[in-house]
């Protein structure tokens, strides 16, 4: 290896890039010009001429000339990027920063309709696909093939709206009303074909009661089904204890209550430790350090038998929630009715995360 | 329910806490409400003993006392009452107490003579209806003792959210059992106090029929009535019920009536067995009965009010007429009163069905109705009458007059239901023992009759327990008892179900995110309207005239929103729906059509003003239409925006109406800006996946044209002449760019600048090509048209 040659125009080459940090904008783009030009670039030129010395002398100038390309383009750029930095301040001198960006409206989601999709989501990721049905119904839908005994006390907890039949006189089981809850959808999907099945439910339902803080004539419900081969009690737990766990936080609990639902047998009402007091007990949960979230139960032997699946072979698991109530708690909104008003002053608070 | 803890704690014979009993009944399934401390409103009323009394002299009636109350000071008190003797403790209500019916105790003058303070009876203390005199309190506690201390010594009141299930929650006796379970403690029914050691002789079995004290009792309604026991007690003497009853019924919020009703209270209370005493010389023809109503009876009720029996209600009748509405409420003219010597005590069982019926139709509910309507123990209804004839005979001092009637014309069993627990296995997934599972029905109060090695365990259910009657209740009572918290929550493996999501899920989902994205707040308006459009469907019994129907659409409540927002000042609301539509289905009686709408109604400004712009414009019909527009190609892709007077509406290849958007009326202020409103059907969301088209290389030309459009020409002939002639020549696009009225030249004359965009996808087009086609779309416009380029 000889020692590289020191050659006069290279030396000088390297000052001139040495000094393209200090040129001025007008200097640097003739400089730029004077070296990297495609006519009349120095650089370029010796570059150029290479082509006609031998593969030696070849191999010994042209690393070294391609090394200074690539520097001067590299300081070239950098120094652009400075002036242009420098020109911006200098025009933006004087300028107020602190003056309020340009606003734009935002559209929002409806608290409870957030709730819905959230719910909806979570259960999607369980396997669980979304049934709808109408809001109208049958009797023997909402009622019978859910295992209501006809005139008994459990028809109390649903005080239920009729349509008006306008002279005609329905069959037995065949008055329409407004559903007084999801579960007949729960008949729809399980008369449509056989298990197994795994939905949940989103809905408006319907109840004869006025308006009062925490009631309200219509209001939404979602309610999940799942019937297969297998399915106990254990599920039903493990499956709302994630839900739980997933929609309120890690490390949420949770509570297994016995209940009553003329549908689900055994039944239970599931509490979440109070959100507001971590359990402690506050006004908000009454003292008892639990919120009442959600029913749920084994599905019952005769809504399977009604749907022509036999509990014999199938077994399942069902649900329900009100999304009203959880947006409420989730904001801390103290009256209901303020779900069912337009005020943006209102409907503003709730900007939409994700969805 | 109310219940009392310290009449559980009779059962089960150790002291509870009030907190720990309701967290045990709510992890049984029956959650406590609240619970309160009984006579609370008590707390100011102390013990005081009369130390001297002496005449009025100005009132024969009234008698001046010296009252000392333990403070320290005595106190002159008039007192009317004739009980009050020197030595006697009464409780006493200082100055400045307030009684439970609201009036304040103050020093004032009767007839001359200072009272300073009142000595009281039961009734003035809220605790029954006795005011002959004042109430005497038998106690050693000191003068200026809390009275509350002494009346149920510091009870608590736990009212127990019973579900429709569990009638058999409806008495002490049934909450003691759920809390021995839970304790896994005994039980057994409270001692009373001077209550005789022997029991009363069972009833004397009969069939439809019977008799006992000379009176005849009679079934004549077998499904409503299987059993009826009756007993008469003589020479009762009705009057006021000793503290110990009072202060149970005090407990649960009954008030003392007089010793014979507290005692068909209490048993009710406890047992959970509704009675109804009469006076038995009432009875017309020495007769009692039950039977169905015919059309038109009337019955004067023990609340004074006539009511008219709804037909073949359960009634009980005596030889001349209805005496009672079975399981609901007695009548007036048979009740036990201070005349009283003999009373007839009835205690039976009605179909839960039937009296249900019954208190619905007269609009009344009663502690018995509820109770009945639930169901009660008709075997163990023979318990609950020896109890009552019993404790009957001890408050009245009177004597049961033997023996007393059974009618029980059809003699049963409670069921016996087989239990595989293997089945127990498939429903909970837990291994259970056999003699956990023994256990838990037991502490029920079942009976296990089967051996441990049997594949099924035969179980006779309690009579108190009507809602088990097949393998599964018992399943829940084993998961009950044994504990929900006992089931392990161990996620299992998933079989992946395929089942798409309803379709309209998607279509609504897409619709609310265009329009949060377009900047507009979603609202959830009340389905219920009033009456007004035809094709609404009517309801029967609206909660009132304001929700007679179910809505049709989805603009008019969001207009009613926007006022709503009016009226508090806000003038920039964006307001959007996705929900359900009804409207009347052609086929009478036919389910109403559901259909999911999206609406919305804008009004105000765009955007927000900002301080380096101009004033912001305000929505006007150009955005609804576009908003209408992007709505429609979600659901109905092809369908097209028609006009139609000052609107646009959108139809379905079938002709439906399918969409609309415009201006709307609204009850605006004046200062408010017009408001615009659109509204769609959502169909079925397209699955079809949009398809790639290439980017091109080659740049577009484009061309603008202002053309002078005649009146009377719409803008969409232009456009449409033009993209039909023009894709031969690359024509890509047509832009509308501006629209120009000269009021010089006349109202209706107006040009208009469109855009034309050419381009080729294989090559660059020449100007001279694109300038070649740009005229022969002149002439088109010119003579299909009758447009012209404006002459400059």
């Amino acid at each position: 290896m000889s020692a590289p040659i020191e050659d006069p125009p290279l030396t000088n080459l390297r000052d001139r890039l040495a000094a393209i940090a200090t040129l001025d904008a007008a200097a640097l783009e003739a400089e730029d010009i004077a070296i990297l030009g495609r006519k009349q670039g120095e650089l370029t030129g010796r570059l150029k001429s290479l082509a006609a010395l031998s593969i030696e002398e070849k191999r010994a100038q042209g690393a070294e000339l391609n090394a200074l390309k690539v520097q001067f383009e590299a300081a070239i750029g950098v120094r652009r990027v400075e002036l242009a930095d420098a020109a911006r301040q200098r025009e933006g001198a004087g300028v107020d920063l602190t003056m309020p960006g340009r606003e734009a409206w935002r559209g929002t989601m409806h608290p409870v309709t957030v709730v819905i999709d959230e719910i909806v989501e979570i259960f999607g990721a369980l396997g669980f696909s979304v049934a709808l049905g109408p809001e109208v119904e049958s009797e023997e839908n909402n009622f019978g093939a859910l295992n209501f005994a006809p005139d008994h006390p459990a028809m109390d907890m649903h005080d239920t709206l009729y349509l008006d039949p306008q002279g005609a006189v329905p069959a037995e089981g065949q008055r329409l009303l407004l559903r007084t809850h999801t579960s007949p959808v729960q008949v729809r999907v399980m008369r449509e074909g056989p298990p197994p099945y795994r939905v949940v439910i989103p809905g408006t339902v319907y109840r004869n009661d006025a308006f009062d803080p925490s009631h309200a004539p219509a209001f939404a419900q979602i309610e999940g089904l799942a019937v297969d081969e297998g399915i106990t009690f254990v599920d039903l737990k493990a499956t709302l204890a994630h839900f739980a766990e997933r929609f309120f936080g890690r490390g949420t609990t949770v509570r297994f209550r016995p209940s009553f639902f003329p549908f689900t047998e055994p039944s239970a009402e599931m509490d979440v430790a109070c959100q507001l007091c971590a359990g402690q007990g506050c006004a908000a949960c009454k003292g008892t350090g639990w919120m009442e979230i959600l029913g749920c139960g084994m599905v019952h032997e005769n809504v399977l038998r009604n749907c022509a699946v036999d509990p014999e072979r199938w077994t399942g698991f069902a649900f329900g929630m009100g999304p009203q109530r959880i947006a409420m708690l989730r904001h801390g909104v103290p009256d209901i009715r303020h779900l069912y008003a337009g005020d943006m002053r209102f409907l503003q608070q709730f900007p939409s995360v994700g969805s | 329910m109310n219940a009392s803890r310290a009449w559980l704690e009779a059962f089960l014979r150790q002291p509870l806490d009030a907190e720990d009993v309701a967290q045990r009944l709510a992890m049984l399934g029956a959650p406590v409400d609240a619970i309160e401390p009984v006579g609370a409103d008590l707390s100011a009323f102390v013990v005081a003993t009369v130390t001297k009394v002496r005449a009025h002299p100005d009132a024969d009636k009234l008698r001046v006392t010296t009252v000392d109350d333990g403070s320290g000071s005595t106190w002159s008190v008039v007192c009317g009452a004739p009980n009050v003797v020197a030595g006697g403790r009464y409780p006493f209500a200082r100055i400045g107490t307030t009684m439970p019916g609201g009036m304040v105790i103050e020093r004032r003058k009767l007839r001359g003579e200072v009272s300073e303070g009142m000595l009281c009876s039961a009734r003035e203390l809220g605790l029954g209806e006795e005011h002959d005199g004042l109430l005497t309190l038998e106690t050693d506690a000191p003068d200026g003792t809390p009275v509350v201390t002494l009346l149920g010594a510091g009870d608590q009141r736990l009212v127990v959210d019973v579900t429709p299930n569990r009638p058999d929650l409806f008495g002490h006796k049934g909450i003691a059992r759920e809390l021995a379970a839970s304790l896994n403690i005994p039980f057994r029914l409270p001692e009373i106090p001077g209550l005789a050691a022997t029991d009363v002789p069972p009833p004397e079995r009969a069939g439809d029929s019977g008799s006992t004290g000379g009176i005849t009792v009679t079934i004549a309604d077998r499904q409503g009535c299987p059993r009826f026991l009756a007993g008469v007690v003589r020479n009762v003497k009705i009057g006021p019920t000793p503290d110990w009853l009072r202060n149970r019924l005090a407990a649960v919020g009954v008030r003392s009536i007089n010793n014979v009703v507290d005692v068909t209270n209490y048993v009710m209370f406890e047992l959970n067995q509704p009675m109804h005493a009469y006076d038995a010389d009432a009875l017309r023809g020495a007769a009692v009965g039950v039977r169905a109503a015919g059309s038109g009876e009337v019955l004067v009720t023990l609340d004074g009010s006539s009511r008219t029996i709804p037909e073949g209600a359960l009634v009980i009748v005596d030889g001349a007429g209805v005496i009672g509405v079975a399981g609901v409420m007695g009548g007036r003219d048979s009740e036990v009163t201070g005349a009283t010597t003999n009373v007839l005590l009835e205690c039976a069982a009605f179909d839960p069905s039937r009296v249900r019926a019954a208190r619905r139709a007269l609009g009344m509910s009663t502690d018995a109705s509820q109770r009945f309507e639930r169901g009660t123990d008709r075997w163990g209804a023979v318990d609950a009458f020896r109890r009552a004839m019993q404790l009957l005979a001890s408050v009245t001092a009177g004597t049961i007059d033997l023996p007393t009637v059974d009618c029980f014309p059809a003699p049963s069993h409670p069921p016996r239901i087989f239990l595989r627990p293997s089945r127990v296995r498939q429903v909970l997934g837990l291994d259970l023992d056999w003699r956990e599972i023994e256990r838990c029905l037991v502490a029920i109060g079942a009976t296990v009759v089967s051996k441990p090695d049997d594949a099924r365990i035969a179980v006779d259910v309690p009579g108190w327990r009507p809602d088990l009657v097949a393998e599964i209740d018992l399943i829940e009572e084993v998961a009950r008892i044994h504990g929900y918290e006992a089931i392990p929550a161990t996620v299992g493996a998933v079989r992946p179900v395929f089942r798409p999501d309803d379709t309209g899920w998607a279509a609504a989902r897409a619709a609310r995110r265009l329009l949060v994205a377009a900047g507009l707040s979603e609202v959830l308006t009340l389905p219920m309207v009033a009456a007004g459009d035809p094709a609404a469907p009517v309801l029967l019994n609206p909660l009132s005239n304001d929700h007679r129907c179910l809505r049709a659409a989805l603009v008019p409540a969001l207009l009613t929103e926007v006022e709503r927002n009016w009226a508090v000042h806000t003038g920039d609301v964006r307001l959007f729906e996705v929900g359900t539509v009804f409207s009347v289905s052609d086929q009478p009686g036919a389910a109403p059509r559901e259909t999911q709408h999206a609406a919305f109604t804008i009004t105000g400004r765009r955007q927000p003003a900002h301080w380096n712009d101009d004033k912001p414009r305000a929505w006007d019909r150009w955005d609804a239409k576009e908003l209408v527009r992007q709505l429609v190609d979600l659901a109905h892709p092809g369908a097209e925006l028609q006009v139609e007077g000052e609107s646009w509406a959108v139809h379905a290849p079938d002709g439906r109406r399918i969409g609309h958007a415009g201006p709307v009326t609204a009850d605006s202020p004046p200062w408010a800006d017009p408001v615009f409103a659109g509204e769609v059907e959502l169909g079925p969301m397209t699955t079809a996946h949009a398809q790639f088209a290439p980017l091109t290389m080659f740049p577009a030309v484009t061309r603008d044209l202002t053309l002078r459009v005649p009146a009377g020409r719409p803008v969409a002939d232009i456009s449409t002449l033009l993209v039909q002639r023009g894709t031969r020549h690359d024509l890509r696009a047509v832009h509308v760019v501006d629209e120009y009225r000269d009021p010089a030249v006349g109202a209706d004359a107006r040009s208009v600048t469109v855009r034309l965009v050419f381009r080729n996808d294989q090559r660059t087009l020449t100007d001279t090509e694109v300038d070649q086609a740009t005229g022969r779309l002149r002439t088109s416009l010119e003579r299909e048209l009758d447009v012209s380029l404006r002459s400059s």
